[in-house]
């Protein structure tokens, strides 16, 4: 699973609606992602689909730079890739992100 | 290979046979395996005895392998079985009930029995060794009997036994023959030092004594010695060394001296019968301690698999005496003779002694006392005997112009040596989980190969052993910080965020050098924790610090739905409330509606979009099922209609949870009060338990019902209602300022102490008023979560709500 994929961007709210550190779902044609604010104002849009075997959401993981700690299982993720850190592993699909003008563009 | 498999039989199921068998299912699945045990249990670590003794392990804390554990490998267990003979004729071993059971292959490891002493009376009631859990009972049951013990044998053991009994209340004298305790580790200075130590302790000696009689009728009343002088005692612990248990091998005609004899890859006399461990004599060697069994072991399980193996050449031993707070370790050649250089180091202030013996300029012996974190390199160094050089000179004995790196020799060390004697954990299987598994800190080693799991004393190598195979990636993670982001403990951590008035975790992370520099999921909830422990009135909590169900006030549950659960003061509510939370679970369509261990009402299955609404319809507080806070107070019915009521529990109840509702604390947090001793609400197993009685209250701390089930201490009783919310309030506010995060008062309690809780809580009154001040400056400054996310209606929409984007770009 990468993140390569050519689709289009939809606008997905402005930034000061995803508050620091604290995730947000948005929903797209029906997919529900996992929206990040790093404290370094990068955003990253996740699959909201836990990649643990018991599945569950990410959205209201603990973030940290820009790693994220799922809610239900404490898995490190790295959001840059969407991989699963040892000694856990797995992927979660990660989506491109653009921030123009203070409006975020996610493409799907 | 059905049926097929190989007949392996294990005498003795001990901790030299089943290492044994762990290393021989790595290497192949072609065994069918039995094991016979006499004791009751399945396999567990007997070097740990003397922590159950002491009371700081239980006996299920040191069992290695469980009954699954055996089924899981499909082993067949007998306990409770002695096997008294191999017949060898038949293939076949032959219990004492004169069952017999096929073999193809014999692992002897019946290990070895106390010695006890055939003076007259050796068999008299209250005389015991030291070396199982049967053992372990008799001294725990004794101590609850008797006052005077005595411990005859001033060696490791011994003295481990004497520790225990101290502890348990006894008044112990250790007798000795010799002049010096430990005489077979330890040289006469480090022996002096360690006699002063724990005569400091409590424990009493009478030493070169030569025990002739023990006196007494059925049971035993006294020592006599060779001096005719008689100590008055009514239990006596024989720990005068250990005898290898040979009788099986004797029986069965094998060639035994002190122990079966084997040869150098633990074959016996009798084809396909091996031997390990404690009850077998290698090179004319007889090994009493830990380490030797599993290097014998794994040679043994690769020579039974068909593996080529090095023979086993015997053991460098070391020892460490296992009672807190007296530091000990020996390792190779201790006392000192012309031919030795001898490189010592006293220090009568610090009470600390370091001394290492050379031959020929290498290094071939050490002492420690004091100060033993140098004993896992000497151990390594002594086992090499490494050539001693300026560098390992300045490095370990710390002086020259310091700066010295210390040699890692963890580079050069074979990958089958035995880095956790406890565990029987290899370099190599260390090496191999931290390049193929990814682990990175010492916790995960831990957790994935035993390593360190016992007494700990192999953590500096496997830490040398991460830092080495790691390189530059390799953080500090492996010290014991609070998580993998610092080596800083606790303590450390809030007396600098004290000392620098730092604000915020980010500051703390900055300032303190975290590895992370924003922290993990471990640090950043403790460290909010402690900002606003410290400083309750300037700290702005960190909602992006919380766990999700802190932060949301709710409980999360797998599918993403959350838990909501109203407060009901002390387990009570009215016909309105309860119509209330029927009308909002109907509105909301919740998928449950449960009653709680703690007499309340979850409101299961609810969307995270509907949960300020929820709240809002409710109009009731939270009740902080979430939270690292005071959940609920458990209570009975009590003197408003109990017929034996004493005290009015539920109002008692519904008073504490108002008072003390909503303050953060180190873990959850649950109270019961009882009206009378009756204890319908269970307030054993509860972090305070309270218990009304005709006068008063009687006040229990540090029960737990949950992962780890402890029954609750009597603290103190008190004769007022005022008395008893003061002392609850000092005792909430101890915790805060002393827990560590994410501790439960079960675990605080017994590393605190009671008796020291109970100094400062309940005989310091001054210190009692003064917590209870701190506590309640710190809950005026607490506010209702529920009505507080309600009111912020853009925080709201940020935290619970959604974005919807239009299907169109």
């Amino acid at each position: 699973m990468t993140t390569k994929q050519s689709g289009t961007y939809f606008p997905a709210g402005v930034v000061e609606e995803f508050l620091p550190r604290i995730g947000r779902v948005v929903e797209i044609k029906d997919q529900q992602l996992a929206v990040f604010r790093a404290s370094d104002g990068t955003i990253f849009a996740a699959d909201n689909h836990n990649p643990h075997p018991k599945g569950g959401p990410l959205a209201e993981g603990i973030v940290s730079g820009h790693y994220l700690y799922d809610p239900l299982y404490d898995w490190k993720i790295d959001l840059t890739t969407g991989l699963v850190q040892a000694p856990d592993n797995g992927q979660v699909q990660m989506y491109p992100v653009k921030v123009e003008n203070g409006q975020v563009w996610i493409e799907i | 290979m059905n049926g097929k498999k190989e007949k392996l039989v294990i005498i003795g199921n001990g901790m030299a046979g089943i290492s044994t068998v762990e290393q021989i299912l790595k290497l192949t699945t072609r065994f069918d395996i039995t094991v016979f045990g006499t004791e009751p249990y399945p396999n567990y670590n007997r070097i740990m005895l003397s922590y159950v003794l002491e009371g700081s392990k239980t006996l299920d804390d040191i069992v290695l392998n469980d009954l699954h554990w055996y089924q899981d490998y499909g082993i067949t267990l007998h306990t409770g079985t002695t096997v008294t003979r191999i017949d060898s004729d038949t293939h076949e071993v032959v219990t004492e009930d004169g069952t017999r059971f096929p073999y193809d292959k014999i692992i002897i490891a019946t290990g070895s029995n106390s010695f006890i002493l055939p003076v007259p009376g050796h068999d008299k009631e209250g005389v015991v060794g030291f070396r199982d859990i049967a053992d372990c009972n008799v001294m725990l049951e004794a101590a609850k009997q008797y006052k005077r013990a005595a411990v005859i044998g001033g060696g490791l053991l011994g003295l481990e036994a004497a520790k225990g009994l101290v502890q348990l209340g006894m008044e112990v004298t250790v007798v000795h023959l010799m002049q010096d305790l430990m005489e077979r580790q330890l040289d006469p200075q480090a022996s002096a030092m360690l006699k002063a130590e724990l005569e400091r302790q409590g424990i009493r000696f009478k030493m070169g004594a030569q025990t002739s009689e023990l006196l007494g009728g059925e049971r035993v009343e006294g020592i006599r010695f060779a001096d005719d002088t008689v100590l008055n005692v009514d239990f006596v612990v024989m720990a005068v060394g250990i005898k290898p248990n040979t009788a099986v091998a004797r029986e069965s005609g094998m060639e035994v001296n002190r122990g079966i004899v084997v040869d150098d890859y633990m074959q016996t006399s009798l084809e396909n019968v091996y031997s390990v461990g404690e009850c077998t004599e290698h090179r004319g060697v007889c090994y009493g301690l830990v380490a030797p069994l599993f290097e014998q072991g794994m040679i043994l399980a690769k020579h039974i698999c068909g593996v080529e193996t090095a023979p086993y050449e015997g053991s460098v031993v070391s020892t460490k005496l296992k009672i807190s707070g007296v530091d000990v370790f020996s390792t190779g050649e201790f006392i000192d003779s012309p031919e030795h250089t001898v490189i010592s180091h006293k220090d009568d202030w610090k009470r600390t002694y370091k001394k290492i013996l050379l031959r020929d300029n290498k290094m071939v012996g050490a002492v420690l006392f004091g100060d033993i974190t140098d004993s896992a390199e000497l151990q390594k160094l002594i086992k090499q005997q490494t050539e001693m050089t300026e560098e390992l000179y300045g490095s370990l004995m710390g002086t020259g112009c310091g700066g010295h790196k210390k040699t890692t020799s963890v580079e050069t060390m074979p990958e089958d040596e035995i880095v956790c004697g406890c565990n029987g954990v290899t370099k190599g299987t260390i090496v191999d989980v931290i390049t193929n598994q990814g682990l990175t800190t010492v916790d995960e080693i831990k957790a994935c190969t035993g390593a360190t799991r016992s007494c700990g004393g192999c953590k500096p190598v496997v830490e040398q052993i991460l830092q080495y195979v790691l390189g530059d990636s390799f953080s500090s993670g492996a010290k014991q910080g609070i998580c993998g982001c610092t080596s800083m403990g606790r303590d450390e951590i809030v007396a600098e965020i004290r000392e620098k008035g730092l604000q915020t975790t980010k500051e703390v992370m900055n300032v303190l050098g975290w590895s992370q520099p924003e922290g993990c999921s471990k640090c950043r909830p403790a460290i909010n924790y402690y900002l606003g422990m410290i400083a309750p009135d300037t700290h702005e909590d960190e909602k992006e610090s919380r766990f999700v169900n802190e932060r949301m006030n709710a409980n999360i549950q797998k599918d993403g739905t959350y838990t909501v659960v109203p407060r009901m003061y002390g387990g009570v509510t009215t016909p309105a409330d309860l119509k209330r939370i029927a009308d909002v679970s109907v509105k909301y369509d919740v998928k449950a509606v449960k009653v709680t261990g703690g007499q309340r009402l979850d409101l299961i299955g609810v969307k995270k979009e509907d949960l300020t609404k929820v709240w809002a319809e409710l109009d009731m507080p939270s009740g902080y099922a979430y939270a690292k806070s005071l959940r609920t107070v458990k209570t009975c019915v009590g003197s408003q209609f109990c017929r034996f009521g004493t005290q009015d529990s539920m109002a008692m109840g519904a008073r504490i949870e108002r008072k003390f509702e909503r303050l953060d604390l180190p873990a959850k947090f649950k109270y019961a009060v009882n009206g009378c001793p009756r204890n319908c609400a269970e307030a054993c197993t509860k972090d305070i338990g309270i218990v009304g009685n005709d006068g008063g209250w009687e006040i229990f701390i540090g029960g737990n019902g949950g992962i780890k089930a402890r029954l609750a201490d009597s603290l103190c009783k008190v004769k007022t209602d005022e008395e008893l919310i003061e002392l609850c309030g000092a005792i909430m506010q101890y915790y805060r300022e002393t827990g560590n995060y994410l501790e439960r008062t079960s675990e605080w309690v017994e590393r605190m102490g009671l008796e020291h809780i109970r100094s400062v809580v309940v005989d310091n009154l001054e210190e009692r008023k003064a917590l209870m001040q701190r506590i309640e400056f710190a809950l005026e400054h607490v506010e209702e979560p529920w009505q507080k996310a309600i009111r912020n209606e853009e925080g709201q929409s940020k935290m619970f709500h959604g974005i919807e984007v239009s299907a169109r770009p």
